[in-house]
């Protein structure tokens, strides 16, 4: 036991320190301490997040740039100050670079919508990657749809990774739309290299951030991505809330994507001109109070030192693929050297649903399914794993939890 | 035998046979077991036309009229959603149709097991029920 311990104390990281931030830890299920490992679906929040969403509610509940009096004033200051916290997270060049959205989602579909807008035309080509999140799909399918233009696919290896001798990037390549870290698999994609690939032949590159936000320094200006998105609740954010941040210079050239109030400069019933960046982009009341809570969670992460965490969240993952593989008949898909803290697995003769069904009944937290990546399911011949993923305060007792757990489900299931 | 209790009946059966398990994973295992005594579906019925929509597993129900009668056939490939099958088919099975469509649906939440089972699942369980109903209701149109 101790040498298990050992190998994430050696860091000097509490991870005690840290569950006590987190109050849905103390929950219990069906009677058992809560082990959740279901943070790539959503993280848990830590209390300074919660006490910063109530407390814009309690103090200074207003809306945003449109009153004089002093609530408006400090509900402004408080959202923007949030912007340039996550300017600063990713190292946006400019605040007016991020845009609020509700999350990746969002951000994608008005990426695809406004891009395709601007840059698509009847077969011109969109290049997305095999292992893609539907929302990295879905909204790309409807552009193409709508501009008649074609989408291609970057294959996926054994491992789970990017094939990347087969880029199938042609003169009319329009678009590059790639995850930094896949869902499912874990695999850190290679983005910076291909995204310095695509700027040579003139492509525009977005990248789906979602599951880097958590677990990664995220650079944007390094990485070369002319947009990139991510949601706050898979990073110890509100649901509701997420960021598309785009270079300036494009994001002036692309079209707005939703119409309302905020995002207007003059409006006259025959035509209207549009606000600056990035209100341009953020029709409508905000969520204001996810996005006073986002910059919190995005400064509790700063605090607790991210590099700490993934070196935690490593250990975390090292240990349980070990584990996990002396499972008889237990199979891991993705296996890339490159990955974060998610293990999607299989188990001969048992069935993901049934297996996560009898984990949770011993307390345990995983998603089973196909975690809306239906296309890499399909790819590895499989109609579903079990995922487990882990956040900075989960703990190798925890995993022993989950071994114990999935070798007693399996038992019961065979 | 089953066949000679009416639904009501059938379903108290159930009632009494679960409230025995006091664990988690007695009840389980009961469920686990009596997925393999569930009267298997024919393989040219195990078509994506039979399945039923709503659950997360597959599973695949069909009905046949024989005798004035409802015969239920079912599979599934998880095994959990199989014991909930077979349970079901046990209550439901060889009942005409108006028995079917006048029989209360309430023992799944007195035999404890729908707050054992996940939302999405307990979903699927009401897609089942509402299936098997809806073939006794074509049947009862004959
Ligand atoms: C890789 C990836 N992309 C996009 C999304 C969608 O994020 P959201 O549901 O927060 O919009 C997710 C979340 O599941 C994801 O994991």
């Amino acid at each position: 036991m101790s040498t298990k311990t050992d190998t994430v104390a050696k860091k000097g990281y509490d991870v005690e320190e840290i569950r006590a931030q987190f109050p849905i830890l103390k929950e219990l299920v069906h009677g058992k301490p809560l082990v959740y490992f279901d943070n790539a679906a959503t993280s848990q929040k830590p209390r300074r997040v919660i006490k910063a969403e109530s407390a814009y509610y309690a103090t200074i509940n207003a809306n945003v740039h449109r009153g004089v009096h002093t609530l408006s004033t400090k509900a402004t200051e408080a959202q923007e100050a949030a912007r340039e916290t996550a300017r600063a997270q990713i190292n946006a060049k400019h605040a007016h670079e991020v845009i609020f959205t509700s999350g990746t989602t969002a951000s994608i579909n008005l990426a695809a919508t406004s891009l395709g807008q601007l840059l698509l035309k009847k077969g011109d080509e969109v290049v997305i990657s095999g292992m893609e999140h539907h929302s990295n799909i879905v909204p790309w399918q409807l552009a193409c749809e709508r501009h008649s233009a074609v989408l291609k696919v970057i294959p996926i290896t054994d491992s789970g990774e990017w094939d990347l001798k087969q880029v199938p990037f042609s003169e009319r390549t329009r678009i590059l739309a790639i995850s930094h870290v896949s869902n499912t698999l874990g695999t850190i994609n290679p983005v910076k290299k291909l995204i310095a690939q695509a700027k040579k032949k003139g492509i525009v590159t977005v990248v789906d951030g979602a599951q880097a936000a958590p677990h990664l320094r995220i650079d944007v200006q390094d990485l070369g991505a002319d947009l990139y998105a991510f949601s706050g609740h898979k990073a110890y954010g509100p649901t509701g809330t997420g960021v598309l941040y785009g270079r300036e210079e494009l994001l002036e050239r692309m079209p707005p994507w939703q119409g309302g109030g905020e995002m207007i400069e003059t409006v006259t019933l025959g035509k209207s001109t549009w606000a600056k960046l990035p209100f341009k982009f953020e029709a409508g009341t905000p969520h204001i109070a996810g996005i006073i809570g986002l910059g919190e969670a995005i400064r509790w992460m700063q605090d607790y030192d991210l590099g700490a965490m993934a070196a935690h969240e490593r250990a975390l993952l090292e240990y349980a693929t070990k584990e996990l593989l002396a499972i008889e008949g237990l199979r891991i898909i993705g296996t890339a050297k490159e990955k974060v803290g998610v293990i999607s697995f299989v188990i001969d003769g048992v069935h993901h649903y049934d297996l996560g069904t009898l984990l949770d009944q011993q307390g345990i937290a995983v998603r089973t399914g196909h975690h809306c990546t239906q296309p890499l399911m399909d790819r590895f011949g499989v109609s579903g794993t079990t995922r487990a993923s882990f956040a900075c305060f989960n703990t190798i007792d925890e995993v022993d939890a989950l071994v114990a757990g999935v070798t007693k489900g399996a038992k019961m299931l065979r | 035998m089953t066949t000679t209790m009416n639904i009501a009946q059938a379903q108290q059966e159930v009632v009494e046979e679960f409230a025995l398990f006091s664990d988690w994973q007695d009840r389980y295992e009961h469920l686990i077991e009596l997925g393999k005594d569930l009267p298997l579906i024919a393989p040219e019925h195990k078509v994506d036309d039979n399945l039923v929509r709503g659950c997360q597993s597959r599973v695949w129900l069909n009905a046949e009229l024989k005798n004035k009668l409802v015969h239920f056939t079912a599979d599934s490939d998880a095994m959990i959603t199989k014991g909930i099958v077979a349970l079901l088919v046990r209550v439901y099975n060889d009942r005409t149709p108006q028995e079917i469509l006048g029989a209360s649906t309430d023992f799944i939440d007195r035999i404890g097991l729908r707050e054992h089972l996940s939302p999405n699942r307990s979903n699927g369980l009401s897609a089942m029920i509402d299936q098997m109903k809806r073939y006794a209701l074509a049947y009862s149109a004959k």
